[in-house]
């Protein structure tokens, strides 16, 4: 077998980059909008932002204000879609799912985030917490545009792109999993990129 | 007397493969949620590489929705209320 022709500082790097990207990813430097519909467009003094569920205590809500004014994070993250495009290095900011859910009291396992526009996504509640899923409204320094999801969407980082929901409206505390848009359409229930749990069965 | 029957999968399958072997564009498609009726050619359709989402003209509905995965179609119709098919005589 012949091997190609190059450089070895060229094979370095393809090495590093490599080494970020799940199986089956490739690397691209846009932003590629998905739609599945017409892009929502909330106006800030409608939006809110909600925590409901039967085993809560007391649902909880917040005004766009009142999320403005919780302790803020910035999170620097690489982007995994299964439609195989990856991002690296994403800067965004936001408010970590720690410290919602701090202030509810329940006895829930899942978390069903759901959203304008009808969408929403399923997770377990040890893979949001511990500092893994952010509600995010500013992207690269810039408030979140409405085509990535703005005025704010879920981050979910190790989680194919699919379940970092765009026009994320609040969150669902249930004590059972319940499959979202995609999850009950053959996308897979976990979708761990580093696992390639693209599919129902991968 | 009760003239319905229980199909096996395999009959079940076949009526299926009789329903969507048809030219679908001029299928009518009745929205669950406000009731309006339109061919499937005038649905609004997005299509994502994630999958096709075909939505109701008039309130936006998903009506029908498609992925392709590895292996299988995924088809969910569960906005609709109702499809009407026409056979198309002329391809038999
Ligand atoms: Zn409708």
């Amino acid at each position: 077998m012949s091997q190609p022709m190059v450089s070895r500082g060229f094979r370095g790097r393809q090495r590093s980059v490599e080494a970020n990207l799940p199986p089956g990813q490739y690397l691209t430097n846009d932003f590629p909008v998905l739609s599945a519909g017409p892009t929502p467009r909330t106006q800030l003094a409608k939006w809110d932002f909600t925590i409901v569920g039967t085993t809560l205590v007391q649902p909880k809500r917040w005004t766009w204000d009142e999320f403005q004014a919780l302790p803020r994070v910035t999170i620097q993250a690489d982007i995994h879609c299964v439609t195989r495009w990856s991002k690296l290095g994403t800067r965004w900011e936001g408010v970590a799912l720690d410290t919602l859910l701090a202030r509810v009291q329940h006895q829930a396992r899942f978390v069903i985030a759901y959203c304008d526009g009808g969408y929403s996504t399923n997770l377990p509640l040890n893979e949001v917490l511990g500092g893994k899923a952010w509600v995010v409204d500013s992207y690269e320094g810039a408030p979140l545009a409405p085509e990535h999801g703005g005025p704010a969407r879920l981050l979910v980082p190790h989680r194919y792109f699919w379940k970092s929901t765009k026009w994320v409206r609040g969150l669902e505390l249930s004590v059972d999993d319940r499959p979202g848009f995609w999850e009950s359409l053959g996308y897979h229930n976990d979708g761990d990129p580093w696992r390639e749990q693209r599919y129902q069965g991968d | 007397m009760d003239a319905s029957r229980r199909l096996d999968g395999n009959a079940a399958a076949g009526l299926l493969r009789e329903i969507f072997c048809w030219e679908m564009t001029s299928a009518a498609v009745t929205c669950g949620n406000c009731g309006a009726t339109n061919a499937v050619g005038a649905l609004i359709i997005y299509a994502s590489p994630m999958g096709t989402v075909l939505r109701c003209p008039a309130c936006e509905q998903p009506l029908v929705r498609v992925v392709r995965t590895s292996n299988d179609y995924w088809l969910d119709i569960s906005g609709a209320r109702c499809i009407q098919v026409t056979p198309d005589t002329a391809a038999t």
